[in-house]
């Protein structure tokens, strides 16, 4: 007998071990998520997928699901949240979407799609990062980056290879790779690395791919992230 | 020009002019639109002062001094302020240069090689002074609402306007909504 919990209101059933986000996601019902990706372990840093259980807010990507909980995901309160959260990331990193390649295709640009955000709101850091041309196949650009680890995680995961890591913390983090130079092109990650391949925006980008897909025909020009991400909006 | 019509005022600040390409790009609805709105100051009037507007649509961002008076000129003669695209709403493509040294910037345009004015920066009293960074106007003044896109659609500024003109909160469809 599997056990369930219910998300606003549905009722979601659920393996012993799973999280209140793994639970969703097999059900086909939608968390706003950036850092999370069922392919790895969960990293909790976005806060995205804060939920209301049983009356307190918890990061559901990291929150084990346990039967009878009552879930509350889809609200006004907790989407504003989710807005604050995605606005924050536009201004605390220099996302200048007409002039970046993953438009279109980008997690963080989808979301705000999704929660109808119409601006940053907030004032702009236009902080100073450095992006790193170095490795013939793989172009990294730091200005893009919201620090959710994937790329850090998929190296060490999946590749086993320890590329990337943060360095830093709160406003000082900073996406370091492994090099004595510290150079992309001088590490060992190689284009085919699952690494290479998980960022959720334009961080992390292979080269020579840029506009395959002309803009106006992306992923997310006409389908939401919800039904990219839950196989949805087919009727 | 009628009493009762609505006025309407555009300005391009650090901007390429695309939205208000995008506004053209209404087309025929123009005509409708035209019957229901007229323009105060906008490069389809070529008036230059901005008098008393219902509404102020803003395109491009703040870069240089000249930008910050048309854009408080805006603000205090319209009643509801649009940043419309890209740039208004976050410095856009201009805002690329935040990361570089104002001084380079222009060596890199004027000076080298291929560049405008072949070894002379421009240095005309008239000419207004650039600022080392370039912001979305919501950071100068207090914008009421945002069009986002690079530029918004033909069909996004449509409806946007017609939502507003009606008085209706503009809301966009889904495939509407676009930052590029
Ligand atoms: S990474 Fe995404 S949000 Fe950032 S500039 Fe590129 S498309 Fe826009
Ligand atoms: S480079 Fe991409 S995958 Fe890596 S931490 Fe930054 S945003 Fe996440
Ligand atoms: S997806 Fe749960 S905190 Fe980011």
């Amino acid at each position: 007998m599997s056990k369930t919990i219910t998300i606003d209101g549905l009722a979601v059933p659920f393996q012993e071990g799973q999280t209140i986000m793994d639970a969703a996601l097999a059900s086909g019902v939608y968390i706003p998520h950036l850092c999370h990706n069922p392919e790895f372990k969960p990293h909790g840093s976005c806060k995205l997928c804060t939920v209301n259980v049983n009356g307190r807010n918890v990061a559901s990507c990291t929150m084990p699901a346990v039967e009878g909980q009552q879930v509350l995901s889809d609200i006004a309160e907790l989407n504003a949240d989710r807005l604050a959260l995605t606005q924050m990331l536009f201004v605390e990193g220099n996302h200048l979407c007409p002039a970046c390649e993953k438009t279109g295709n980008c997690q963080l640009q989808a979301v705000a799609y999704y929660l109808g955000m119409m601006s940053p709101h907030y004032n702009h850091f236009y902080p100073q990062r450095e992006a790193d041309a170095s490795h013939p196949d793989v172009m990294l650009d730091r200005n893009r980056c919201i620090y959710c680890e994937l790329c850090v995680r998929a190296s060490r995961e999946v590749d086993g290879k320890n590329v990337f890591g943060l360095s830093g913390r709160g406003i000082k983090t900073l996406l370091v790779v492994n090099s004595a130079s510290g150079l992309l092109g001088d590490t060992d990650l190689a284009v085919t690395d699952k690494a290479a391949h998980v960022c959720p925006t334009g961080a992390i980008l292979i080269k020579r791919h840029g506009y395959a897909v002309p803009i106006g025909q992306r992923v997310f020009d006409h389908i939401t992230i919800k039904d990219v991400q839950t196989g949805g909006g087919d009727e | 020009m009628s009493e009762n019509k609505v006025r309407i005022a555009t300005c391009s600040l650090a901007g390429c002019f695309g939205c208000h390409m995008s506004l053209l790009d209404i087309d025929e609805r123009l005509f409708g639109l035209i019957e229901l709105v007229e323009f105060d100051r906008s490069p389809l009037t070529d008036i230059k002062r901005c008098g008393p507007c219902d509404i102020g649509i803003v395109e491009g961002g703040v870069c240089n001094a000249e930008n910050v008076h048309v854009l408080k000129e805006f603000r205090k003669n319209c009643k509801v302020l649009v940043a419309i695209g890209a740039c208004a709403i976050n410095g856009g493509v201009p805002a690329m240069r935040n990361n570089i040294d104002l001084w380079d910037c222009f060596q890199e345009v004027y000076c080298y090689e291929g560049g405008l004015e072949c070894g002379q920066i421009p240095n005309d009293p008239e000419l207004p002074l650039p600022f080392d960074k370039v912001h979305p106007i919501s950071e100068v003044v207090k914008v009421d609402y945002f069009l986002p896109g690079c530029p918004p659609s033909g069909d996004a500024i449509w409806k946007f306007l017609t939502d507003l003109l009606n008085g209706r909160e503009p809301k966009l469809d889904y495939e509407m909504l676009h930052f590029d």
